[in-house]
C-alpha cells in the first residue's frame, strides 16, 4: 500500500499537462543564468479508444528529450520510458531549449496519436528538497529556512549577474542600431551628392555630343 | 468486511489525492505558439483552491495573444482577445481540470512565444513534519516573513526579466529593419539613378531624326 500511496503522490505532484499527436515535438524556453539548475519529470499517457481514457503506461512507449543551450549545443539528448526525470546545469546564461517528443509509431497505429503530456520543470531554488537536505545535514528547523533563504539569495544573484549581462546585449543593439542609422544617413548623403554630379556629367557630356549646347 | 476495508481505502485515497492536488505549487513555462494555433494546457485543481495564472507574450507580430480560462464543466472564467499581458486569480468552484487555452488563430504570419505561469494552493511546507499549527518563535517568524519578501523579489525580478526581453526583441527587430531598409533604398538608389539618365537619353534619341530633317 506504501508504494500505492508513493506512486499517488507522485503522481499528483505533476502540475500541468498538456496533449500531443504522435509525432508532434513541444519545445519550451527556460531563460536561466547560469549554473543554474533545472530539474523536470514527465509522464506520458496514450489515449485508449477501447476505455475512453488515458492510459498510465504503454509498453514500448518512449519519450525523447532534447535539450539545448543558447548556442544551440545539445546539452543532453536522451530517449525515457512514459514516465521519467531529467536533470541539468546551464554553463551558458541564455535561452535553453527543451524539447520532447515521442519515439515510435507503432502503439500509435491503434490509439489514434494522442498523447497526453504532464510536465513539471523546475528551476533554481526550487529544485532543492529541503526534507532531504534536513535529513542529510541533520538541519534543525530554523536552520532549514536559513538554508532556503540562502539558497534563495544566491538565486537573485545569479539572476541579477545573468540581467547585467542582458543589459549589456541590450544597450550594445541600441547602440549598434544607433551608429547604423547615423553611418546610413551620412552614406545617403553621400550617395545622393555623387548620383547627381554623375548625372549632370553624364548628360552633359551626351548633349554635347548631340549637339544640343557647345 | 471486505467492502467496509474498500470503503476506507477509497476514502483514504480520496483523502490522498485531494492533499497531492493540494501540493502541487506552481509552474512556469515558455514556449512557442505556431501561427493560427491554439494550445491547451490543463491543470487539476481541488475545490477551494486559490489558482493564479499570468501569462505574457514575449514576441511576435504585435505581442498579443486570445488567452481563455475554463472550468472542469467548460464554462468559461476568462475569456480575453488580444491581451498582451494580464493576470487571473480564482477560487475553484469544481474540483477537476481547468483549462488554460493560448489561441493564435487570428494571425496567420507571425509565430508568437508565450510566458506562462500558473500557482495553485499554498507553498508546501519544507518538511512534512512542521505543521503550521505548531507556534512559531521570533527567529523563525522572522525568517518567513523574509522568506515571503524574497519570493516577491523574485517574483519581480521575473517581471523584469519578461519586460526586458520583450524590449530587446523589440530593439533587434528595429535594428534588423534598418539594416534591410538601408540595403533597399541603396538598391531603389541606384536603379532610379541610372533609370533616370537612360530614360533621358531614350527621349533625345527619338528626337533625332526631326532635328536631322530640320537642318
Amino acid at each position: 500500500r506504501a508504494v500505492l500511496i508513493f506512486l499517488l503522490f507522485v503522481h499528483c505532484s505533476y502540475a500541468i499537462y498538456f496533449h500531443v499527436g504522435e509525432k508532434e515535438k513541444k519545445c519550451f524556453i527556460e531563460e536561466l543564468p547560469e549554473d543554474t539548475m533545472v530539474t523536470g519529470k514527465y509522464k506520458a499517457q496514450l489515449w485508449d479508444k477501447r476505455s475512453n481514457q488515458y492510459l498510465d503506461s504503454t509498453p514500448g512507449m518512449g519519450m525523447h528529450v532534447e535539450i539545448k543551450d543558447p548556442e544551440s549545443k545539445v546539452l543532453l539528448s536522451k530517449s525515457y520510458g512514459s514516465e521519467g526525470a531529467f536533470t541539468f546545469t546551464s554553463h551558458t546564461p541564455g535561452e535553453h531549449q527543451i524539447c520532447i517528443h515521442s519515439n515510435s509509431t507503432k502503439w500509435s497505429l491503434f490509439a489514434g496519436g494522442r498523447i497526453r503530456v504532464h510536465l513539471d520543470i523546475q528551476v533554481g531554488e526550487n529544485t532543492n528538497d529541503y526534507s532531504q537536505i534536513a535529513a542529510k545535514d541533520k538541519l534543525t528547523e530554523l536552520q532549514l529556512r536559513v538554508r532556503q533563504l540562502l539558497d534563495q539569495v544566491q538565486q537573485i544573484q545569479k539572476e541579477q549577474n545573468y540581467q547585467r549581462y542582458r543589459e549589456e546585449r541590450f544597450r550594445q543593439t541600441s547602440e549598434n542600431t544607433n551608429a547604423r542609422v547615423l553611418w546610413w544617413s551620412l552614406a545617403q548623403s553621400a550617395v545622393l551628392v555623387i548620383a547627381g554630379i554623375w548625372q549632370m556629367r553624364h548628360l552633359k557630356g551626351f548633349f554635347e555630343a548631340k549637339k544640343f549646347c557647345s | 468486511r471486505t467492502q467496509i476495508e474498500l470503503k476506507m481505502q477509497c476514502l483514504l485515497f480520496i483523502v490522498l489525492f485531494a492533499l497531492g492536488v493540494h501540493t502541487t505549487y506552481g509552474v512556469e513555462l515558455t514556449y512557442e505558439l505556431e501561427d493560427n494555433s491554439k494550445q491547451c494546457f490543463f491543470q487539476d485543481i481541488t475545490k477551494d483552491t486559490r489558482a493564479t495564472m499570468e501569462y505574457q507574450v514575449i514576441s511576435g507580430g504585435r505581442y498579443d495573444v486570445d488567452c481563455t480560462i475554463e472550468d472542469p464543466d467548460g464554462l468559461k472564467l476568462y475569456s480575453e482577445k488580444r491581451k498582451q499581458y494580464d493576470s487571473y486569480a480564482w477560487d475553484a468552484q469544481k474540483t477537476g481540470a481547468y483549462q488554460i487555452c493560448f489561441s493564435n488563430e487570428f494571425s496567420t504570419i507571425t509565430h508568437k512565444v508565450i510566458y506562462f505561469s500558473m500557482i495553485v494552493g499554498d507553498e508546501k511546507p519544507l518538511v512534512d513534519t512542521m505543521d503550521r499549527a505548531t507556534a512559531l518563535n521570533q527567529m523563525e517568524t522572522s525568517c518567513v516573513t523574509i522568506h515571503e519578501g524574497m519570493k516577491n523579489v523574485i517574483a519581480s525580478q521575473t517581471h523584469f526579466r519578461l519586460r526586458e526581453s520583450l524590449g530587446r526583441v523589440f530593439a533587434e527587430g528595429i535594428n534588423t529593419r534598418v539594416q534591410i531598409w538601408s540595403a533597399i533604398q541603396v538598391t531603389i538608389m541606384i536603379i532610379v539613378m541610372v533609370g533616370q539618365v537612360f530614360v533621358l537619353r531614350g527621349l533625345f534619341n527619338t528626337k533625332k531624326p526631326f532635328t536631322r530633317t530640320d537642318t
